[in-house]
C-alpha cells in the first residue's frame, strides 16, 4: 500500500455477474431497455414503499444467485446498503437468505463500499463469492429527507430525484473472461461548507474529485488510462462543479466523465439535475456500464460513487453537508 | 463547527456553487403565483356569495364556512394526488391560500398512515402545519392580553 | 351585476399580491412552506392587532380571507373581541372564532387520510 487507504488486489477478484430492479420512472429512460426487471407499480404489491424497496433488494439478490445456479449457502456473505434510518432494507433483505450479512452505510457511495469489502475478502481468501448490493426508492427517501409526497412544495433547479432500484453485484474468485476489480481507494470525508440540503452535487463533488485524485496518484495512472471516469450521482451541476475543481487539480475530466445520474433520466438542467440514491450508480453501472466491460466494448472503468452524510437532524442543527466517495477500478481481465 | 465555522469552510469552492447552481426564473414563477393565488381567492368569493345566499350565513359564520369548503376541496384534491401537482406549478400561488394549510396537514397525514392511525397518521398530521396553530394561539393569547390590560388602563374603550 | 364582478375582481388582485409576496419572499430566502406559512399568519395577526387588516379584508373581501394571512386576522380579530368581555375571553377568544378552520383541517384531513393513500410521484 503506497497511498493510504487504496488497495490493489492481486489476486484479481472478479464481478461475475449482476442484476438490476427499477422503478417505473427508471424503465421509461433511455437506459429502461438494459434493466433486468422494469416495475409497473412502484409498491411491488406491498402495503408500503418501505416494504417495496426491501423486497426489491431481496428479489434483485435471489435473482444474482439464482442465475449463477448457486444457493444461498453458497455465498460467503451479503455486503448491502440503503439510505434508509437503521439500513432496514438491507437488513431485513438479509432475513431471507442463509447467508452472513455485513450491513454498510455511506449514503449513495454504498455500493462502492459493499463491492471494495467484497473484493477485499476475495482478495484474502476468506470468501469464495459476496454478493454486494445497494437500493434506494423515490417514496421512501423524499419522507425521510424531505416532505411528504402529497405536499404541494416547490422543487427547487438544483434538485435531484432518487432512484427506485436496487443493483446487486456477485463478486467471485478470479475467473477469466470476467471484469476485475482490480484497486480500490477508499474516500476521505469532504466538507466544504455547503448547507443546501437540495444541492447534493454540491456537496459531493469535492470528495469525488479528492478520492480520483488520490486514486490516480496511488495506481500511477491519468485519466486517459480510462475508457470512463464515472461518478455515481453528482448529477448535471455536481459534474460541472467536479471538472472545474479538477482542472485546479490539474485534471482534465472533460472527455472521459460520465455521471449515472446524468444518464438515468433525460434531465433539463434549468428545472433538475438527474437522478441519485444509492440505487442510483448500483443499477446503472450493473446494468450499462458492466455488460460493455464483460464484452469488452470498454476496457478500463473507474466507478466513484458519491455519498452525502447527512441526515434530517444534522441540517435541521444548521450542519454543512459532509461528502465521501469511494473509487474502484473495473477493467478486463488480461488473461 | 457547523457552517461557516466549520474548519473546512471554502469560501472560494461555496461562490463558485452559488455562481454556477441555475437561478429560478423570477418573473415565470411570480406570474404562477399571482394567478393562482387569485384564482383560488376568486373560488373563496364565490363560495362566499353561494353560502350567504343559500344560507343566509353572514359575517364570522360567513368566512368560516368558507374556508372550511375550501379546506374540504383542498383535502379532497390532496387525497386524490392533484395539489402537489399544483404546488409544483404556482409555487407560492397555492401554499399561502388557506387551502395550502389543508394540504400541509392532509399530506403527512396520508403519507404517515402505514405507521398507523395514531402514532402514525394522527400524530404527523401536524408535523408541517403545527407551528401555525402554536404560533397563532400563542399571537392571538399575546394580542388579547395586551388589549384586555389597555382596557383596564382606559387607553382603549 | 358590476358590483359583484368588481368583488371578484378585487379578490383576484389582492389574493394574487399576496400570494405574489409569498413567492418572492421564497425565491429570495429559500424558505420552506411550513415557515412561509408560520410568517404570513403572524403578519395578518399582527396587523390585526394594530388595526389595519379589517381595512383589507373589507375591501377585497376573500382576497384577504383566503389567504392564512386572513386565519391570523381571525385569530387577532377574536382575541380582541374576547378582551372586551374580559380575560377569560381574551386568552380563548383567538382560538374560538378560528375554530372553523382548525376544525374543518383535522376532519377533513383524517377523512382524507383515511380514505385516500399517497399516490405515486414520477416527475
Amino acid at each position: 500500500m503506497t497511498d493510504k487507504g487504496t488497495l490493489f488486489f492481486k489476486n484479481k477478484p472478479v464481478i461475475k455477474s449482476a442484476f438490476t430492479i427499477v422503478g417505473p420512472k427508471e424503465s421509461q429512460s433511455e437506459l429502461g431497455k438494459f434493466f433486468d426487471i422494469c416495475l409497473k407499480d412502484d409498491r411491488y404489491g406491498e402495503s408500503s414503499y418501505e416494504k417495496a424497496e426491501c423486497k426489491m433488494l431481496t428479489m434483485s439478490m435471489k435473482r444474482l444467485i439464482e442465475r449463477q445456479k448457486l444457493k444461498d449457502s453458497d455465498v460467503d456473505a451479503i455486503i448491502s446498503g440503503d439510505l434508509l434510518n437503521q439500513i432496514i432494507s438491507a437488513s431485513f433483505s438479509a432475513r431471507d437468505f442463509e447467508t452472513p450479512f455485513l450491513g454498510v452505510y455511506n449514503a449513495c457511495a454504498s455500493i462502492c463500499e459493499a463491492l471494495t469489502l467484497g473484493a477485499t475478502l476475495i482478495d484474502g481468501n476468506y470468501a469464495k463469492n459476496t454478493v454486494c448490493s445497494a437500493v434506494s426508492h423515490f417514496a421512501t427517501a423524499e419522507r425521510q429527507y424531505r416532505y411528504p409526497l402529497e405536499l404541494g412544495a416547490i422543487r427547487p433547479a438544483q434538485a435531484q430525484w432518487t432512484v427506485t432500484g436496487a443493483g446487486s453485484y456477485l463478486v467471485s474468485e478470479h475467473l477469466s473472461g470476467y471484469p476485475v476489480i482490480s484497486s480500490a481507494t477508499i474516500g476521505r470525508v469532504i466538507d466544504f461548507g455547503i448547507t443546501d440540503v437540495n444541492n447534493m452535487g454540491a456537496a459531493m463533488a469535492p470528495a469525488a474529485c479528492s478520492t480520483i485524485t488520490r486514486h490516480l496518484r496511488a495506481t500511477n495512472t491519468t485519466t486517459s488510462d480510462y475508457d470512463l471516469i464515472v461518478t455515481g450521482d453528482l448529477g448535471a451541476l455536481g459534474s460541472r462543479l467536479l471538472k472545474e475543481l479538477a482542472k485546479k487539480q490539474g485534471l482534465d475530466l472533460e472527455p472521459n466523465h460520465v455521471d449515472c445520474g446524468e444518464l438515468i433520466y433525460n434531465i433539463d438542467e434549468d428545472e433538475f439535475q438527474g437522478g441519485s440514491g444509492a440505487g442510483c450508480s448500483s443499477v446503472v453501472f450493473a446494468s450499462y456500464l458492466y455488460p460493455m466491460l464483460k464484452s469488452k466494448k470498454i476496457k478500463k472503468l473507474l466507478l466513484v460513487a458519491t455519498g452525502a452524510l447527512l441526515s434530517t437532524l444534522s441540517s435541521q442543527q444548521g450542519e454543512s453537508i459532509p461528502g465521501v466517495a469511494h473509487a474502484i477500478t473495473v477493467e478486463c481481465s488480461n488473461d | 463547527m457547523t457552517g461557516k465555522n466549520n474548519a473546512n469552510f471554502n469560501k472560494e469552492y461555496v461562490e463558485l456553487v452559488s455562481k454556477l447552481t441555475p437561478k429560478t426564473n423570477e418573473p415565470k414563477t411570480l406570474f404562477h403565483a399571482f394567478w393562482v393565488g387569485g384564482f383560488i381567492c376568486m373560488i373563496g368569493q364565490f363560495i362566499k356569495i353561494v353560502l350567504s345566499s343559500a344560507f343566509g350565513l353572514y359575517g364570522d359564520n360567513l368566512a368560516g364556512a368558507t374556508s372550511m369548503v375550501l379546506i374540504f376541496l383542498s383535502a379532497l384534491l390532496t387525497g386524490l394526488g392533484v395539489y402537489d401537482r399544483i404546488g409544483k406549478y404556482a409555487g407560492g400561488g397555492s401554499i399561502v391560500p388557506i387551502t395550502g394549510f389543508a394540504n400541509s396537514v392532509v399530506s403527512p397525514a396520508m403519507e404517515f398512515k402505514s405507521e398507523g392511525f395514531v402514532y402514525g397518521l394522527s400524530a404527523k398530521m401536524f408535523t408541517v402545519a403545527g407551528p401555525i396553530i402554536v404560533f397563532g394561539v400563542i399571537g392571538s393569547v399575546a394580542t388579547g392580553l395586551i388589549y384586555y390590560v389597555l382596557g383596564l388602563l382606559g387607553v382603549i374603550a | 351585476m358590476i358590483d359583484i364582478l368588481m368583488q371578484f375582481v378585487k379578490a383576484f388582485v389582492v389574493g394574487g399580491a399576496i400570494c405574489t409576496l409569498a413567492q418572492f419572499i421564497i425565491n429570495k430566502t429559500k424558505l420552506t412552506s411550513g415557515k412561509i406559512l408560520v410568517f404570513f399568519m403572524l403578519g395578518g395577526l399582527v396587523l390585526q392587532a394594530l388595526g389595519v387588516y379589517k381595512y383589507l379584508v373589507d375591501f377585497a373581501g376573500a382576497g384577504a380571507t383566503v389567504p392564512i394571512s386572513g386565519f391570523g386576522y381571525l385569530l387577532a380579530e377574536g382575541a380582541i373581541k374576547g378582551a372586551k368581555a374580559g380575560i377569560f375571553g381574551a386568552i380563548t377568544g383567538g382560538l374560538s372564532s378560528a375554530s372553523a378552520g382548525v376544525t374543518a383541517a383535522v376532519t377533513f384531513g383524517y377523512l382524507s387520510a383515511l380514505i385516500f393513500n399517497t399516490k405515486s410521484k414520477y416527475n
